[in-house]
């Protein structure tokens, strides 16, 4: 039998950095194993996104107006519907780190993990680069979509990058989110209601409906959504049609789709590294 | 959970599941806990298939976790708290909800592990199982730690050794204890359900005969006469002031329940 002795932790803060990244990525890589052992939620994760743009693309499209006068369920509906679909594809994803964080706690995974001299960063970080591939993909997945039904970039490429790199930060925000939220809420509770709360957050914004059709106190809020920022920002980014809004948030959305994320990090990714630290039974 | 102790100045907390991941299989748990107690890619995956040979997985090592019988899922667990050779480890009710052949299992892990020089302090409800495993017990009667010793100490605490007695015809029973308790110079204990008078002896070998011929001259026909050490639910129930309760089953049971027995087996 090996004689194998207890690690000591590292001194200098180089070190330890490549600790954590190691433990970091070890937390990664079990994800990536999941998803290959256990494809069904992960395969169902990434078509979901894909089905409601069909379902809003085609079933309700015709009934919905769209601004830049074209023609209702025709290209250029679905030219407008994307980018609030990309948007939303990240919302999603706050569900996907709810159900991994509430299980790990929920079968003492994550009690294990802290009664070893792994960074106590790793757990989170090693989730959070998890979740980010994963959304990557799901991002890439209901890009191709748009793509097959006629939805382009017309701003170049550059731009499209940018409107890219603006959901992706929106996902790493809502990812602190999950993450905070799981640890706090043990059990499924939270994720059913992550589940039920994402639909009314995601439609009063932008993303389905201009707000100035909503009563004045609703449409404000709705301008103000975090979600609406985002789409409205990638629609500017993309070159694709979206609503012309008056109001401040409206017009700065470049400002607000890069300030609303980081404002949420900014709250989220503190409360989460200390909550962690302070689990206890 | 089983939890290495990584140094006195830093209690774990104990848990009682096994905490795997049970979409990996047996082998990637090992592995990555493995990495990050940062072992070596190379050295994580030995220590992994030595740690499955050990425990008996090495045909399960590849199927993933959730397919594994609850003894084995423990094995896991255990497996997964050894993969650095504590000098300590604490097991919160290992076999709690095991059948028995889980048990055993379970049971010749600690042993192996005490064998190997790990010392193990263990809770349990189950005093058979204090008895089985552990060199040192801590008897614990509603939150107090009522008596502390090796298992034969507690044992003789309550006078030594029993005769056991079955008749054949229950109406001989209540005859049959007065007999075996004159001849025992105790009071002797009747199961009415096991028609059994159980009787604790100083003399082990005199009493023995004493209570076969005194049986022989009264005609009381006998099944069983056993000679034997006592159990230490008999010990619990001397110590813990219940014996009364002892032919009530459910409230024994239910005492039990609220009881527990702290052990400890060391190297």
């Amino acid at each position: 039998m090996t004689n194998t002795t207890t690690p000591t932790i590292p001194e200098t803060p180089l070190a330890r950095l490549r600790w954590a990244l190691a433990d970091a990525w070890t937390i990664t890589r079990r994800d990536l194993t999941h998803w290959v052992r256990q494809p069904a939620p992960f395969v169902i994760g990434l078509l979901f996104p894909v089905m409601t743009v069909l379902m809003f693309g085609y079933l309700f499209g015709g009934a919905i107006s769209v601004p830049g006068g074209g023609a209702s369920g025709g290209e250029g509906h679905r030219e407008f519907l994307m980018p609030g679909m990309f948007a939303m594809t990240m919302a999603f994803g706050l569900e996907a780190t709810l159900v991994a964080v509430t299980t790990d706690a929920a079968r003492g995974v994550t009690d294990r993990f802290r009664s070893m001299p792994m960074a106590s960063s790793a757990v989170v970080l090693g989730r959070s680069a998890a979740d980010m591939l994963r959304s990557v993909a799901g991002l890439a997945v209901v890009v191709a979509c748009g793509l097959l039904i006629g939805w382009q970039w017309r701003n170049g490429v550059g731009e499209a990058l940018l409107a890219v790199g603006l959901l992706l930060l929106l996902r790493f925000a809502l990812l602190w989110v999950g993450i905070y939220l799981g640890l706090v809420f043990e059990g499924t509770d939270a994720v059913v209601a992550a589940q039920i709360l994402v639909w009314p957050v995601l439609f009063l914004s932008n993303v389905f409906v201009a707000p100035e059709t909503m009563p004045s106190w609703l449409g404000t809020i709705a301008e103000w959504n975090p979600l609406s920022a985002t789409a409205a920002a990638t629609r500017e980014l993309f070159g694709n049609p979206g609503w012309d809004g008056e109001s401040w948030a409206a017009r700065n959305a470049l400002s607000m789709a890069a300030a609303w994320p980081l404002a949420v990090l900014a709250v989220f990714f503190p409360l989460s590294v200390r909550r962690y630290r302070r689990l206890s039974r | 959970m089983p939890i290495p102790l990584w140094s006195p100045s830093e209690p774990q907390d104990i848990l009682r599941h096994p905490a795997v991941d049970e979409v990996l299989t047996g082998r990637q748990n090992l592995t990555m806990f493995g990495r990050l107690y940062h072992l070596g890619w190379p050295e994580a995956r030995t220590r992994a298939g030595e740690l499955l040979e050990r425990f008996g997985l090495t045909g399960a090592a590849d199927k993933q976790a959730k397919d594994y019988s609850g003894g084995m899922r423990r094995r896991l667990d255990l497996a997964a708290s050894l993969i650095l050779a504590p000098r300590v480890l604490f097991l919160d009710e290992p076999t709690t909800g095991l059948d028995p052949r889980g048990r055993n299992e379970v049971w010749e892990a600690v042993r192996s592990l005490v064998a190997d020089g790990t010392t193990v302090l263990l809770t349990t409800q189950y005093l058979d199982e204090a008895d089985q495993l552990a060199d040192r017990i801590c008897v614990i009667d509603a939150g107090r730690a009522i008596a502390e010793g090796t298992p034969e100490e507690l044992k003789s605490r309550i006078g030594g050794d029993r005769i056991d007695v079955v008749v054949r015809a229950a109406e001989d029973l209540h005859s049959a204890a007065t007999l075996a308790g004159r001849v025992a110079g105790a009071r002797a204990e009747t199961d009415p359900d096991a028609r059994r008078v159980s009787v604790p002896v100083r003399d082990r070998v005199p009493a023995l005969t004493g209570v076969v011929r005194a049986l022989h001259e009264a005609r009381i026909e006998a099944e069983d006469i056993a000679l034997r050490r006592p159990t230490l639910d008999e010990v619990f129930l001397e110590l813990t002031g219940h014996r009364a309760e002892r032919d009530e089953g459910a409230r024994t049971e239910k005492r039990t329940e609220e009881d527990r027995t702290e052990t400890e087996a060391s190297a």
